[in-house]
């Protein structure tokens, strides 16, 4: 009987230990300096946009002192002239540039939805010779610094633009095509991505079946696979719609007169310091963005619950 | 029969498929790469319009005027990565260790969403934290610690910070992914068997995480090297990186065969540490 008690009690004392332990081979080793870096990191990834928003709301021109809630920068900067004397810009000016983002974004959206989308499935679905270097190609820009990217396709079409010149004396500029063409090149590589993702999760017996059935190709993709990859492909317009209207460096080498996108009329702005107006700007840009990434996580996370 | 025709119509339709992506990379990616690199090769005629005949002139240009602005824009990314990295292993570590998945979704969110806003305007923000009048010099006057505003802006210490700030998530979520797929059996094994503490992460976890670690570090340093905006906000005269060096050759003084010497060198530095990654980290990853 004693012996049992004894037992009892040391499984017992074994049973904590042990379980103690554990807690602390898992979540063991420099908790406090894992935690406090974590918080700091926290700190240092929001603190300067908390400021920022929060700024854009001060009665007062001060960036560092609040003196008191005022919607009066989010008034200005639609209302006529923001910034003084030589260094103004109108507000006629930003909402234009504000439609040229919204119309570049689009396009390039809708190009480059399609043509990532039609790789993925080839790439998920077939086998095929070259396979390897086609994935090699969308993996490819990628790895390439936007602004490398930038500054070639901006002499790309030089060469070309002075070629087309030459033959017909007719002279060709940067427009908007150029930036289209431009976002299009670095967003196939993403939405393809996403896109394939989508492809792996779904079972490749289901086209089988619907085959079997007697659906052909273009059946099969029509009522099966895209309704099964929508999700994906929705995402993955998300996501290239993001890219395209946060560009700024390939859109600024491309653009020509008068295609100004939005973060090129930010940046002009920032170069001659108008504070708050742009922390007003800024801040609708951040929730503009925020509100499309949580969409596309939604999206993208629905793939989880299927 | 259905089946046979649908296989056989796949087999002749990935092509067709791929084609508009091969055709739209190569000519809009591939093929204005090579033209750059063969313009780095030509003379600056009229206007920076590039001409024959071919020289090395804008490479020894690069490696002896600018070679400072290289080296820094090769310090900087290097720094700028090892501090990603230092930062980045604890918080995808703290992610990962949340026993409530809520939490940790929302932890993760909370890495993922800065990544996705504007970068000009995420990098605008240090601009009025770091500035003559902004917080950090305001709280440091006010309470008295200093008496004249701190040099702060457009330095290489903003350049680093800015740098740091914007790729931060770039490190993390690698790392998370490796740390997530991490069996934490091992550290008990590794514990079992008497190791301490630092012993297991050395010898156990930082081992089978490396893929991610690595990951990591290619994806921070190949935009810090290629950076544009960070530099030009932050940075001033005395950050000045290779990034704006090539930008001022396009847009300004307009030597476009020196901006295309200068996109190579940034090409090359970026292809020796994807080489290394592939040849070294990515057969796990």
């Amino acid at each position: 009987m004693a012996t049992g008690i004894y037992t009892q009690a040391d499984y017992a004392i074994q049973h904590t230990a042990r379980a103690a332990y554990r807690a602390r081979v898992v979540y063991g080793f420099g908790r406090l300096g894992v935690l406090s870096v974590a918080v700091g990191a926290y700190a240092f990834l929001w603190l300067p946009i908390l400021l920022l928003v929060l700024f854009s709301f001060n009665d007062s021109r001060s960036i560092t002192t609040w003196m008191g809630f005022s919607l009066k920068w989010y008034e200005t900067i639609f209302s006529g002239a923001v910034g003084t004397g030589s260094n103004s810009f109108s507000s006629q000016m930003m909402l234009n540039a504000l439609q040229n983002s919204l119309f570049v974004a689009g396009i390039a959206t809708v190009l480059s939805t399609a043509i990532g989308t039609s790789v993925a499935i080839a790439l998920s679905r077939a086998k095929f010779q070259g396979k390897k270097w086609v994935n090699a190609l969308l993996f490819f820009p990628m790895i390439i610094p936007d602004i490398t990217q930038a500054m070639s396709l901006a002499l790309f079409f030089k060469v070309v633009f002075d070629f087309i010149e030459m033959i017909s004396g007719q002279r060709v500029v940067n427009s908007f095509s150029t930036i289209v063409i431009g976002h299009v090149a670095f967003n196939i590589s993403y939405v393809a991505i996403v896109v394939m993702a989508r492809m792996r999760d779904m079972n490749p017996r289901v086209e089988e079946a619907a085959a079997d059935l007697g659906a052909n190709a273009w059946q099969t993709f029509r009522y099966i696979t895209f309704p099964l990859i929508f999700p994906g492909v929705l995402a993955a317009a998300l996501l290239a719609l993001t890219m395209s209207l946060d560009d700024f460096i390939v859109s600024f080498f491309l653009s020509g007169v008068g295609t100004s996108t939005l973060p090129i009329y930010v940046h002009s702005m920032i170069k001659v310091s108008i504070t708050p107006e742009i922390n007003a700007i800024s801040a609708l840009m951040l929730a503009a963005s925020t509100l499309l990434i949580i969409v596309s996580l939604t999206l993208q996370g629905g793939r989880r619950a299927r | 029969m259905a089946v046979w025709l649908t296989t056989l119509t796949r087999r002749h339709s990935h092509w067709l498929l791929s084609a508009p992506a091969i055709l739209w990379l190569v000519v809009f990616f591939i093929a204005p790469l090579f033209i750059v690199g063969f313009m780095s090769l030509m003379t600056r005629g009229t206007g920076g319009l590039p001409v024959m005949p071919l020289t090395t002139a804008h490479y020894d240009r690069v490696f002896t005027t600018f070679s400072g602005v290289l080296n820094r824009s090769l310090w900087l990314s290097f720094v700028a990565t090892v501090i990603t990295l230092l930062i980045g292993y604890p918080m995808a570590y703290y992610i990962r260790t949340r026993k409530n998945e809520w939490v940790r979704n929302i932890a993760l969110f909370l890495v993922i969403l800065p990544f996705w806003t504007n970068f000009l305007v995420r990098t605008y923000a240090w601009r009025f934290i770091l500035g003559r009048e902004g917080f950090i010099n305001n709280f440091l006057l006010n309470t008295g610690f200093i008496q004249e505003p701190l040099p702060l802006l457009n330095t290489e210490f903003a350049v680093l910070v800015g740098l740091t700030y914007g790729f931060l998530p770039f490190m993390v979520l690698p790392i998370y992914a490796s740390i997530e797929r991490f069996d934490f059996k091992f550290v008990e094994a590794a514990q079992d068997l008497g190791a301490g503490n630092w012993s297991v992460f050395w010898r156990v976890m930082l081992p089978m995480t490396l893929p991610g670690v690595l990951a990591g570090c290619v994806l921070v340093f190949i935009p810090s090297i290629g950076s544009y905006v960070t530099s030009d906000l932050l940075g001033g005269t005395q950050g000045l990186m290779i990034g704006n060096l090539l930008a001022g050759q396009f847009k300004a003084s307009g030597n476009f065969p020196l901006g295309a010497a200068l996109s190579v060198v940034i090409l090359s530095l970026v292809v020796i540490p994807i080489a290394f990654y592939l040849r070294f980290g990515g057969r796990e990853a």
